[in-house]
């Protein structure tokens, strides 16, 4: 182990900054990262072991104790419950003999949830020591434990058990229309960059990832920083939960997402660029290091770019499994080998971004978007959308309907014109913009995708009139609670309070004032969070409040007062100790009489 | 001329590069906290500094006092939030003041107290947490831990880097720069500042309990935001 730690650390220039990555490399072998690596690792780098341990702590696919050879998770988003998760997720503990959040006694397998893994159009899915397994059923099942039980090592598994479909169902002004390698910096360059700017502040071009920030504008800005050091970040870390555009357009796009970074760093000035990656996605890393290749060796990327003087290169970080990277100050910070803890602002990234130096963060599809724009020019990309919202939305959709997948939309249309698209009937509402985004009722269906009326980084899951509310409501506050980075108080200790409250109520213990108290609880939340995380966790509980509080108010006991805890599951445990079971050993809460 | 902000409607001067609660503070204003510490760079944690600037809520200690500002601070709104969020805190440890050696010397209890706290309100976590006794002149009881990382920038500035906060969400803990994980293993010394700057009764230095009996502590007398106050304005010896 000191051999490879050594190596690996001397592979990173025994950089602190590299440290996450470093870290997963040690996951990856050993399925841990044991105290042995920690010590040396703070040695080499040199760094204190806490800065490490905190680290490990921090993302989910790093482990201070050894998980199997076979590292199983099952994606735990709404989406993947829809189409049978728990049950599947139970066979497959059975087939191994194995529970879930656990490591078997042999210590072969270990199966465990996490968060979505953005295969919302074909799960449930599910990943094995990082490596993302879709359509799962009980065959594929059956051969996986067949697999795993025969100690059969991940690369001679059937390819067909990791095959990700891009699933692109209906391309519009963007995805018709690829760019040629190289297109978007020659247009850029003949034009002149100082017009190429213009050309996308002319576009109306605003950042894709949800907030809507114009993307000329922040360009501008960083380039209007004194200090000369500069990077360009691609943010590819899309936790949304049923968010899965970036996958595609990283897949089969990766050329124009990365002719737009570079076309960026033209504008910009910067030398260094970096596309973070989702840990999700470990199965796109290869690949696209072979696309930075190809580019380098066709003089896209590396020193004098196209001839034109221009020195940059891209590389690629892995995330490791927490969704709050995701926000632009808690990626870079990851960039930098730390917990993704969001930044206080002002500064902002575009000033003080990564290692410090002026930063542009922008979303895959912003990059995308642009370098199409530099080639087609400003009109082509206005004249489609908004006023307010120029161009198209590429959105991921998901849950009940007949064709999920991509679907690219000109801003303005309405959710009817997108329902009917993909072959959704007897919808009861739809989830716009993920979690964090709003619920919208059949009510609202003529409502538009746009920055002024449902903004949204593109996720749209789609529940029919089969599925409850409360189940909804209950797995995205979970999810919050459970991505909650922890630094500041409203949702470190909100989020877990939010969980507590909708748990009362969706098991039943609701009490009157227990509907008021979720409100307030969530508002709070809102209000005083330090990052986008908590200001949108309770935005499953406030919306779906504000559209059915009839229905809050129905799941509520008619009684004054309810404790927060079932009294007789309380007793459970001195039941067992005393071995006896019957009636007297039974209390009913008290008042409790319907 | 002097650029000025308002507070609750009252003017206060301010010099560049000053942030909200220092302006406040060098103008005898007291807007509640935990995490901030003068001497220290700022943390935006905790969030009791909440106040609502230009309709904005921003966190007082991170915020820089920009000229025309318009700023709220001692209202009822934000003082039923911020006791809102006092109480977060007290439910998400494990916090028993009367048995406390820190009950009127802490500052978490003191604010408790700032902002009419009567209750819990919201439903206790229970979450085992461990104590540390292993250090012969210091004891750690994680119960208490507000995780507002004073001790952990103390001890960065003492050279030594004994704290940190590891962990995730609900799950954070504070850990201890030792292979053993113990205290007693660590660089830490009863005289770092980091052994000292605990606002609650996360860090107590052994064999000096209730040396100052209950009735003559710090906040007996005061309260945290006249002594807060007297500090910051550097009326403290030291």
């Amino acid at each position: 182990m000191k051999q490879f730690i050594q190596d690996l650390a001397e592979k990173h220039n025994n950089q602190e900054k590299q440290l996450l990555q470093i870290l997963r490399e040690i996951q990856a072998c050993y399925h841990y990262i044991p105290e042995q690596a920690i010590e040396q690792l703070s040695g080499l780098l040199p760094i204190p072991r806490t800065r490490i341990i905190g680290v490990v702590e921090f993302y989910s696919f790093l482990h201070l104790s050894p998980r199997g050879q076979y590292e199983l998770l099952i994606s735990d988003c709404l989406t993947d419950h829809m189409r049978g998760k728990k049950k599947l997720t139970a066979y497959l503990a059975e087939k191994l003999d194995v529970a879930v959040g656990a490591v078997r006694k042999d210590g072969l397998v270990s199966l465990d949830n996490t968060s979505c893994t953005g295969m919302c159009d074909q799960g449930p899915a599910g990943m094995v020591n990082g490596y993302a397994l879709t359509r799962l059923d009980r065959a594929r099942i059956d051969r996986i434990a067949d697999l795993i039980n025969r100690r059969e090592p991940l690369a001679a598994w059937p390819a067909d058990l990791f095959y990700v479909d891009d699933s692109i169902a209906k391309p519009g002004l963007l995805l018709k229309q690829p760019i040629v390698q190289g297109a978007a910096l020659r247009s850029a360059f003949k034009r002149g960059l100082k017009a190429t700017l213009a050309e996308i502040d002319q576009s109306g071009l605003r950042g894709r990832g949800g907030a809507g920030f114009k993307t000329a504008m922040k360009w501008a800005f960083c380039a209007g920083e004194a200090q000369s050091e500069r990077y360009v970040v691609c943010n590819a870390d899309e936790g949304e939960p049923g968010t899965f555009k970036d996958r595609v357009l990283l897949n089969s796009f990766a050329h124009q997402v990365f002719e737009g970074m570079t076309l960026c760093a033209a504008i910009v000035g910067a030398r260094q660029g970096f596309l973070y990656l989702r840990g999700e996605y470990l199965h796109l890393y290869e690949y696209l290091q072979e696309i930075l290749h190809q580019r380098r060796q066709a003089g896209l990327l590396g020193t004098n770019i196209l001839r034109e003087e221009l020195d940059f290169d891209i590389d690629i970080h892995l995330g490791a499994g927490a969704y709050i990277c995701g926000e632009e100050s808690a990626l870079i910070e990851s960039l930098e080998g730390k917990a993704g803890i969001p930044r206080n602002r002002p500064p902002y990234p575009v000033t003080h971004g990564y290692l410090g130096k002026p930063t542009v963060v922008n979303n895959v599809e912003t990059f995308f978007a642009a370098s199409a724009i530099a080639v087609n020019g400003a009109d082509w990309f206005a004249q489609v959308g908004t006023e307010k919202s120029a161009g198209t939305k590429i959105l991921s959709i998901s849950g009940d309907c007949a064709r999920p997948g991509i679907y690219e939309y000109a801003f303005g249309t309405t959710i009817q014109t997108v329902l009917n698209d993909c072959g959704a009937t007897d919808v009861l509402g739809v989830q716009i913009g993920g979690p964090s985004g709003t619920f919208i009722s059949s009510q609202e269906f003529d409502r538009k995708l746009a920055f002024e009326d449902l903004a949204t980084g593109g996720s749209v899951i789609i529940f029919n009139e089969s599925r409850n509310i409360f189940d909804i409501v209950h797995n995205f506050t979970h999810f919050f609670a459970h991505e909650s980075c922890g630094f500041c108080t409203p949702c470190r200790v909100g989020t877990s309070l939010l969980k507590k409250q909708v748990d009362k109520i969706y098991e039943g213990h609701g009490s009157a004032g227990d509907v008021a108290a979720l409100e307030e609880l969530g508002q709070l939340i809102r209000v005083y969070s330090h990052c986008g995380l908590g200001q949108t966790a309770a935005n499953p509980v406030l919306t779906t409040l504000e559209r059915y509080p009839e229905l809050y108010q129905n799941k509520l006991k008619k009684i004054s007062y309810e404790p927060g805890f079932d009294l007789d599951g309380a007793l459970d445990i001195a039941r067992r100790l005393a071995q006896r079971d019957d009636a007297a050993a039974h209390l009913s809460q008290v008042g409790d009489h319907d | 001329m002097t650029k000025t902000i308002t507070i609750d409607g009252k003017t206060i001067p301010f010099e560049e590069g000053q942030t909200i609660m220092e302006a406040a503070a060098a103008a005898g204003v007291y807007i509640p906290h935990l995490c901030h510490h003068p001497e220290y760079a700022p943390h935006g944690s905790c969030k009791l500094c909440s106040v609502t600037v230009n309709g904005r809520s921003c966190t007082a200690c991170t915020f820089p006092a920009l000229e025309g500002q318009e700023i709220l601070n001692d209202t009822k709104e934000l003082n039923d939030s911020r006791r809102r969020i006092t109480q977060m805190l007290f439910v998400e440890g494990n916090h028993l003041c009367p048995g406390c050696e820190k009950s009127g010397n802490c500052q978490l209890q003191a604010v408790g107290y700032y902002l009419n706290m009567l209750d819990n309100h919201f439903l206790h976590f229970f979450q085992p947490r461990e104590l540390d006794a292993s250090h012969p002149d210091v004891l750690v009881d994680r119960n208490r831990c507000i995780f507002c990382t004073l001790c952990v920038r103390a001890s960065h500035r003492d050279g030594k880097d004994v704290f940190a906060i590891s962990g995730r969400g609900i799950n954070k803990r504070l850990i201890f720069n030792s292979e053993s994980g113990l205290l007693k293993d660590t660089d830490l010394d009863v005289n770092d500042q980091a052994a000292h700057i605990c606002p609650t009764g996360a860090i107590l230095i052994k064999r000096t309990g209730f040396t100052v009996p209950i009735g003559e502590r710090l906040f007996d007398d005061k309260t945290i935001a006249e002594t807060s106050l007297d500090y910051e304005r550097g009326d403290h010896d030291g």
